[in-house]
């Protein structure tokens, strides 16, 4: 039988490549913001199996609320990359300097 | 094995492989179409645990609109993107072990977790019997959360306000409509009326 341990699980794997990906990808920040998705995704996926089986609502509401703001997270992260390529003809994270931070 | 086993390894598998496709694809095109295939199966895992409203908008709010800006980025860009892939091998180790450590701490608290047994006594919104998903999460979002749900309203008015502002551009060129201008003219200024002489032109 499924229980809860099963999609904390694959949750956990979800979250895990998510990671991953942000290290492997230094270069390439499209990639960078899709494994952004990708946890939140793992995330979501957490708060609605427990939701399910404690049997307690609030959780999808919580996971209605991610998904709001990767929502605007995305489409924020997306116009700076459309900016910043026009500036400087470039997206790799390393050219990311002006700031001399 | 049920139905629902077979299918809950089913998607888990198809979704866990294509997120790692999204981050190990060469082409960025592919990484995106990786990640709209493993949202489809988030989905179907949210059906097989009875959330069918939040899969369908998982599908909806997600394939529909994030994943399809994505593709709209990664298609405008000119970039070349074999060379974004340089450090990919440099940086395979560290990743590596940032990703097992991440792992191997999540399975740790897997292995240990218990449900506290006055968790499920304290539950705040239960699940009413004999409501659709959809019915319920309606009567508690527009009622107890919803301060909560104005507030991500307005962070989504925020981020198409950012958004627009961020990439509109202004081009010199181009003759654009000036309406403060055009309200101040009158009809004193824009009309004159000439008595011309007949067979004389001015």
């Amino acid at each position: 039988m499924l229980s809860l341990t099963h999609f904390l699980t694959v949750a956990a794997i979800l979250f895990t490549l998510g990671i991953a990906g942000i290290i492997l990808n230094r270069k390439n920040i499209i990639v960078v913001l899709m494994s952004v998705e990708l946890i939140l995704l793992s995330v979501n996926i957490n708060l609605v199996a427990f939701s399910s089986f404690l049997g307690d609502l609030t959780g999808q509401i919580f996971a209605l609320f991610i998904l709001t703001v990767a929502a605007a997270e995305a489409a924020i992260g997306l116009a700076i990359l459309v900016t910043y390529y026009r500036n400087r003809g470039s997206i790799a994270v390393e050219d990311i300097n002006l700031m001399k931070g | 094995m049920t139905v629902a086993a077979l299918f809950f390894y089913l998607f888990s598998a198809v979704m866990i492989a294509a997120a790692f496709m999204v981050i190990a694809a060469r082409n960025p095109v592919h990484s995106v179409l990786f990640l709209i295939l493993a949202f489809f199966n988030a989905a179907g895992l949210f059906l097989l645990l009875g959330a069918e409203f939040l899969a369908m908008i998982l599908v909806v709010v997600y394939v529909g609109a994030v994943a399809v800006l994505f593709l709209f980025v990664v298609m405008m860009l000119d970039v070349d993107f074999a060379e974004l892939r340089q450090g990919f091998l440099q940086y395979l180790p560290i990743g590596g072990t940032i990703g097992a450590i991440v792992l191997i701490e999540l399975v740790l608290v897997l292995a240990s977790f218990t449900t506290a047994p006055g968790s499920i006594a304290n539950v705040t919104t239960p699940l009413p019997p004999g409501m659709s998903n959809t019915m319920a999460l309606g009567r508690v979002l527009y009622t107890q959360y919803v301060y909560l749900f104005q507030a991500a309203g307005l962070v989504l008015l925020t981020a198409m306000i950012g958004a627009i502002v961020l990439t509109l551009r202004h081009k010199v060129a181009v003759k654009r409509q000036n309406v403060a201008m055009q309200n101040a003219r009158t009809p004193k200024e824009a009309v004159e009326l000439r008595k011309v002489q007949s067979r004389q032109g001015i």
